[in-house]
């Protein structure tokens, strides 16, 4: 058995502690629909491998926020953002960034299950076709097997994965849509209140699901449920009128949190 | 509190709760007050009325853990809501202790009654109970008030109460060394002492469950220490006795 002594023990927990990589970051991110300003001037970076939680009520810019990391603000007419954000070293708005492929990093896991019209197999190999992933049938039928595994679906699925995806239930249909995401081996998914359509029972399985997700991705999932933030994440964020008021560890976030806003928002007081 | 919940009734769950505290510390002190009277004056009426009044902090601390578990289960509280009632929960066993210790005051009156008291050992039972007291009675104040100050002032208070009970220690080791018939009374008056100083102990306990309830961490430092009773021995009473 290789032990340690107890100084040393403690010095490698004080290296883990201090070696916080982040996956992504955010300085200064501001964004515009139109004239409104919905963001003023974030800085908030994605810690890899942690799940970080975005609440704040309705309108505060927590889904802003997380729409800016994959460019998902693209779509939208008259949106505009400044700052910077990075995934690794690259700035993701930059002019040379493909946007497909940044997608394909950082994927997407949205409020209301979405799969294809297709069949099981056919909405997780899309993603991995469309990108190449897959040399022949073999390597495909690997990759879906394993991505539906990843997003706990496979023994459900295994013997009718010709049959539609919509066919399914809505837990089962979002974790279709979860495996989806992983098909295509991101690096960072995004949730937007990935459970909010879902049964206790269904949202049990995804809250699972996000455990075990973290070893392998960086998760950030916007939360209207105090209780699903404080559940699945390490780290959370609080925003309030476009602003980021506090990120913290979520357990001191919970507990004891350093604003009022945040005391006020997670207590559910009025301000 | 400045603000209040956007769902009424958890106020007043709430409040509940912590009114059902104060009940149970006036109730508490009360016990207390009236052991140590029943004590000095050997009212065995009295002492009776303690005992049988045991019961009612008994209740109020199952219904307050009722009452909690289903506002928990219910309103799933976060921060210093959440703080506020997992302190609730633990004052309630605080002060249902405090009640026990004054029924055991209580029922040692029935003992001692008929070997009766030196005047001055009843004046030093008297004032560790006066202080005692004090602390219970300003740790209440506090839970009413919150203020972080003052409940730090009363953790830093607990030596006095300490040292008291050192020297009573001392003195009644001395009777008992004087005449062996002393042996009995003054083994229950030790173990009432003993209660005295330990309601002090559980209001020093409240003291730090109301600063971690209102500021969300632990007060720092080891609480002062003044009891030194665990190595007094019959030698350095004789010694001093002399």
């Amino acid at each position: 058995m290789n032990m340690m002594s107890e100084a040393a023990v403690e010095k490698a927990l004080d290296k883990k502690m201090n070696d916080i990589s982040y996956k992504m970051i955010g300085k200064d991110v501001s964004v515009y629909y139109g004239d409104k300003r919905a963001l003023y001037d974030v800085n908030l970076n994605v810690r890899e491998n942690t799940v970080t939680a975005l609440i704040g009520p309705s309108g505060c810019g927590k889904s802003t926020f997380l729409r800016t990391l994959n460019r998902m603000n693209d779509t939208i007419d008259g949106c505009r953002v400044t700052g910077r954000i990075t995934l690794d070293t690259d700035d993701i708005y930059d002019q040379n960034i493909d946007v497909v492929e940044l997608r394909a990093r950082v994927g997407m896991v949205f409020q209301k299950p979405n799969p294809f019209p297709k069949s099981i197999y056919e909405n997780v190999a899309y993603g991995p076709r469309i990108h190449g992933l897959a040399k022949s049938k073999a390597d495909m039928d690997a990759i879906v097997e394993k991505s539906l595994q990843k997003a706990g679906l496979w023994n459900e699925v295994k013997d009718r994965l010709q049959e539609g995806g919509t066919g399914l239930s809505g837990g089962q249909q979002q974790r279709l849509c979860i495996a989806r995401a992983v098909a295509v081996s991101p690096e960072v998914i995004l949730m937007d209140e990935p459970c909010s359509a879902l049964d206790p029972i269904a949202t049990a399985k995804v809250e699972e699901l996000i455990h075990e997700l973290r070893a392998n991705f960086t998760i950030v999932i916007v939360t209207h449920s105090m209780q699903q933030a404080a559940r699945v994440s390490q780290r959370t964020a609080m925003f309030h009128l476009g602003n980021l008021v506090e990120e913290n560890d979520t357990d001191k976030m919970f507990t004891n949190p350093d604003d009022q806003r945040t005391q006020d928002y997670i207590m559910g007081r009025f301000g | 509190m400045s603000s209040t919940h956007i769902v009424s009734i958890y106020d007043e769950e709430l409040k509940y709760l912590s009114r059902r505290i104060s009940e149970m510390g006036g109730t508490a002190e009360q016990m207390v007050a009236d052991s140590v009277r029943a004590l000095v004056t050997m009212d065995v009426a009295l002492a009776q009325k303690v005992i049988s009044e045991d019961v009612i902090l008994d209740n109020a601390e199952r219904q307050i853990n009722d009452k909690a578990i289903v506002t928990i289960a219910k309103r799933q509280p976060m921060a210093a809501d959440l703080r506020e009632i997992m302190g609730t929960i633990r004052i309630a066993a605080e002060l249902e202790r405090v009640g026990d210790l004054g029924k055991n005051t209580a029922k040692r009156v029935i003992a001692v009654q008929s070997s009766g008291m030196p005047r001055k050992l009843a004046r030093g039972l008297e004032h560790l109970a006066e202080l005692a007291l004090i602390q219970l009675k300003e740790v209440l104040d506090v839970f009413a008030t919150r203020s972080v100050d003052k409940a730090k002032a009363i953790r830093e208070r607990d030596d006095e109460i300490d040292a008291i009970y050192t020297s009573l220690f001392r003195e009644l080791l001395t009777y008992m060394m004087e005449d062996p018939r002393n042996i009995t009374p003054c083994t229950h008056l030790l173990f009432c002492a003993k209660n005295i100083e330990r309601i002090g102990d559980h209001a020093t306990n409240i003291a730090e469950t109301i600063y971690y309830m209102a500021t969300g961490s632990q007060p720092e430092g080891e609480r002062p220490k003044d009891d030194t009773s665990t190595s007094v021995v019959a030698a350095d009473v004789a010694d001093a006795s002399e």
